[in-house]
């Protein structure tokens, strides 16, 4: 059963009453009200920084608002009826310009140290490529150590299940909720501990070893913030920014991270997870990963329209409905349902290529799903939600335009 | 009252009255009353979309909206506030004020200022229509989506249909903001009473004056990336898209080129308007004035060479992310001078503390800590775990809301008796305060841990960590919300002239021309300019 807002109102206010701040998580050393140490170098450096910074600025904070708290209750009509004269002190004011001045010379010294080391990306032994999509991250594994043509790619999409996201308590068209209205009033899973923050495929690191992140953009910005590694980077279309990461050698586990960058409907739903392993068990597993890659694309065809309809419905569930609706009712995407597009004959070697290809805002899916996939989503879209096309596309017929 | 009917005898002036009044007005009192209303109306129609955030961030989960639909909240909210609420307020003030702390008879450009007002609302129902058609409208058509800031592509070839509503829209906003500057510049330089002197001159007038200047500055850089986005948009340019040549980032340097002087043109005024209620209440001359002009000089100057501080993460060249932090950090210094100078006049003075310098003191106090995490933000490699994070939600909002927005509130306090002639209601007012002070923080200190903890700015939906502070904050910001109603009663009461009289000059430590006339302010003043010693 879903916690309700009573219920929330309740935990929270005992648990802010008795013991501060806990919530039960298993993010690595979970902090809920400060900035994080992370597990790296820098990361540590960065929080070191921060908390110099927070010291000095609510030292100055304290000093102010105690003058100021002073001046109110022995400078009040009734305890200092004349007041004084003075309006000009030539000595305070170069003192109160000059201090500030030095203070911040203070401060200007370690961050600029940081920054420099942050900004140093050289001698990476692992590069990867991430690239931001709406609303999944794709990573692209370029060179590990002399390895220069790894050729392993993949997505990594948001594993917390939509029934877990999807809690509307509205029926009705105050508010469009477009696909979530045939939920209303149901009653939902419990919500993870890993609640918005897990993946399908983790962006998997060796531990040990300096990571060089070229960061990029497929449609809009995005921003790859892993807190634990010490900093974000936006993935802008058309450019190529560089981060890196060194996490130390026993310091596996897993890292979470969030989009940064308002990047359309799904923002919030784009999380990262990092796995850092040691590097033994990062070559087995990028090994194994060559191998699948190497592997002929699977282009067994579907031995009945229902084969391919199973195989649809989880691939349009888990890609498509995001955009164009649970029921194909359209939303940023366009409809299928009863639409021209999935039911006209004429349309069908379209609607094979907008898949492989992209068109405007509407990414290529020729890299992300195989083509067994997207022949049975194209399937799907034609005899789902009473278009009833009959048409079965075969994984051949798409990989022919590939 | 004699002396008003005494001035339309004298001129034969026709007082207009009725609906004629106030859409042919060319009077700056008048004038000044509509952008008051507006701004405040604003308010609280920016107000109630952010009530909308704060019930679907009251717990996880998307219980209330489509995250769709939460994006055109935050878009819209975040415009109706910066363009609707806080600019226009500030030149309902200026347009109230100015010609009566300098002495002349009105703003210079009377009929400019009633097209700059009355385009307004024309641009906000624009803007607002695609809200509209958003919530009720067939199919739900997006409203803007893409956030205040309209980064592109986002708004460019994935922006919604309208897109170009809000384009025109901020066309428009942009138009009657240059007018409103040009027309206090025109009056502070020609209209000013014999023997005011520019350091005569109250410090609103002079902050006024800057924030004008800043005005025509900018406000063609943002008409101009709004047009690039629009022929980005419909006449094949490739200003912004990297794919056509161009580039996503150009669009932040330009947005952030009018973005961060926009910054100080909404809390220049403040400072102007609380360098008047301290001394007025502490009963002593306002500490260093000379100082405090020359520091607003240079906080505007500043503003003109820090802007990519709001765009650290998207990977500038070290030698160019080392310039803008260095120079952020250095705004600290006049802004500091400033906050000296306000606690130096209240030191050793004799204070008491009316509605207006309650207000004062508190803007001193929350604006300061926002002005402290602003320190925190310039350094660029703790930016790089803050940015985009609710630790500049809380930021910015310590800065605009306890800044510009309590502010106001002072101010109004401050001159309601000299505009309606009525004291504001003493009950209502302290009620308005103090409900405002305790959950305007319970709304936005938490903001500071939660963005801390690593929650991003404009999330729809967050991981269970964040749920205990997301609760209390939106807690706070109904409370907020709702604390409003207290001043929409104060302010209607004051409008039907209803509670104690008010006196020329109703609070006995008050300087400055505009006490000199008798409360309300009549129709027409300084038609004969006093002289200034």
């Amino acid at each position: 059963m879903q916690s309700t807002l009573f219920h929330r109102a309740a935990v929270g206010l005992i648990s802010l009453m008795i013991s501060g701040w806990t919530v039960a998580s298993d993010w690595t050393e979970r902090s809920d009200h400060n900035l994080r140490p992370g597990v790296t170098a820098v990361s540590q450096e960065v929080y070191d920084l921060h908390t110099t910074i927070l010291w000095i600025v609510t030292i100055i904070g304290l000093l102010v608002f105690g003058l100021i708290l002073i001046s109110m209750i022995r400078h009040r009509r009734s305890r200092h009826p004349n007041p004084a004269t003075f309006h000009e002190n030539v000595f305070l004011e170069v003192l109160w310009t000059v201090i500030p001045f030095v203070i911040l010379i203070a401060m200007a010294v370690p961050a600029t140290r940081v920054l420099i080391e942050l900004d140093d990306s050289s001698d990476a032994e692992l590069t990867v490529k991430v690239t931001g999509h709406r609303w999944k991250w794709e990573y692209e594994y370029l060179t590990y150590a002399d390895d220069n043509n790894i050729g392993v790619s993949f997505m990594s999409n948001i594993a917390t299940p939509p029934e877990q996201i999807n809690n509307p308590v509205l029926a009705g068209g105050l508010f469009p909720y477009g696909t979530a209205q045939d939920a209303v009033g149901n009653e939902f899973p419990e919500k993870g501990a890993n609640y918005n923050l897990e993946v399908d495929s983790p962006l998997v690191l060796p531990s040990g070893q300096k990571v060089r992140f070229l960061i990029t953009s497929a449609d809009v910005i995005h921003s790859f913030w892993v807190p634990d590694f010490g900093g974000k980077k936006d993935a802008i279309p058309g450019f190529v920014n560089e981060t890196w990461a060194k996490v130390p050698e026993g310091k596996e586990g897993t890292y979470y991270g969030q989009c940064a960058e308002l990047c359309g409907k799904n923002h919030a739903f784009m999380p990262i997870e990092a796995k850092v392993v040691s590097q033994a068990e990062f070559a087995d597993w990028l090994a194994q990963k060559k191998e699948e890659a190497a592997a002929a694309p699977d282009l067994t065809p579907f031995a009945d329209l229902d084969e391919a309809m199973e195989l649809g419905q989880q691939t349009y569930a888990g890609n498509c409905a995001v955009c164009h609706g649970n029921n194909g009712e359209g939303g940023v995407g366009l409809p299928f349902a009863g639409s021209d597009f999935a039911t006209k004959k004429e349309h069908l070697e379209e609607h094979i290529h907008v898949l492989v290809e992209g068109r405007g805002a509407m990414p290529a899916f020729a890299a992300q799903l195989s083509p067994r996939q997207i022949a049975s989503v194209i399937t799907y879209e034609r005899n789902a939600w009473g278009n009833e096309t009959g048409d079965l596309i075969q994984p051949e017929d798409v990989y022919e335009q590939e | 009252m004699s002396t008003a009917a005494a001035a339309h005898d004298d001129h034969h002036h026709h007082a207009p009255t009725g609906l004629k009044r106030w859409l042919f007005s060319t009077n700056h009192k008048d004038i000044g009353t509509l952008y008051l209303w507006f701004s405040f109306i604003m308010f609280l129609v920016g107000g109630l979309l952010a009530m909308v955030i704060r019930t679907e961030l009251l717990e996880p989960g998307m219980q209330f909206v489509d995250p769709e639909f939460f994006n055109q909240m935050t878009t819209v909210h975040g415009l109706a506030m910066v363009f609707g609420a806080v600019m226009p307020g500030f030149v309902g003030f200026a347009n109230w004020m100015i010609p009566l702390m300098i002495g002349a008879p009105d703003m210079a450009l009377p009929r400019m200022n009633n097209w700059s007002f009355w385009i307004l609302p024309f641009a906000f129902l624009i803007l607002l229509s695609s809200v509209f058609m958003s919530a009720f409208g067939a199919g739900h058509p997006s409203a803007p989506n893409f956030g205040w800031t309209f980064y592109a592509p986002l708004s460019t070839e994935y922006g919604p249909a309208s897109t170009d509503l809000f384009i025109l829209s901020v066309h428009m906003m942009g138009i009657s903001s240059i007018m409103g500057a040009i027309n206090v510049i025109v009056t502070v330089f020609n209209l000013r009473a014999p023997g005011m002197t520019l350091m005569k001159m109250p410090l609103f007038v002079w902050t006024w004056l800057i924030t004008a200047f800043l005005l025509i500055a900018v406000m063609p850089v943002l008409a101009g990336a709004v047009t690039m986005m629009l022929t980005d948009r419909h006449f094949g340019t490739s200003f912004f898209s990297a794919a056509g040549g161009g580039d996503p980032v150009l669009f932040q340097h330009v947005f952030w080129f009018f973005g961060h002087p926009e910054v100080y043109i909404m809390i220049l005024p403040a400072f102007g308007i609380v360098s008047s209620i301290i001394p007025t209440f502490a009963r002593k001359q306002l500490f260093g004035y000379a100082s405090m002009v020359y520091a607003t000089a240079s906080i505007a100057l500043l503003s003109f060479v820090v802007w990519a501080h709001h765009m650290f993460t998207v990977g500038m060249p070290l030698a160019g992310t080392l310039f803008f932090m260095y120079m952020t950090m250095l705004i600290s210094v006049p802004t500091g001078v400033k906050v000296f100078n306000w606690v130096a006049t209240m030191w050793r003075g004799s204070m008491t503390f009316e509605l207006p310098m309650k207000w004062a003191i508190a803007f001193v106090i929350l604006f300061t800590c926002g002005g402290l995490s602003g320190l925190m933000l310039a350094i660029t490699p703790v930016d790089f775990q803050y940015h985009d994070t609710y630790f500049v939600v809380a930021h910015f909002h310590y800065v605009l809301v306890t800044g510009a927005v309590f502010s106001m509130f002072a101010a109004a306090y401050y001159w309601l008796p000299k505009w309606s002639g009525v004291m504001p209601n003493k009950l209502l007012g302290e009620l308005h305060f103090w409900s405002s002070l305790l959950s305007v923080n319970l709304l936005f200190f938490p903001m500071h841990f939660v963005g801390l903890a690593g929650m991003p700015r404009r999330y729809a939906d967050y991981a269970l960590q964040f749920a205990d502070y997301n609760f209390w904050i939106s807690i706070g910001g109904f409370w907020f919300g709702l604390s409003q109603l207290f001043f929409l009663a104060v302010c209607l009461l004051c409008a039907m002239k209803k509670g104690e009289k008010a006196a020329a000059r109703p609070w006995d430590g008050a300087e400055g021309l505009e006490w000199e006339v008798p409360s309300p302010a009549p129709f027409h003043t300084f038609e004969t300019p006093p002289v200034v010693k």
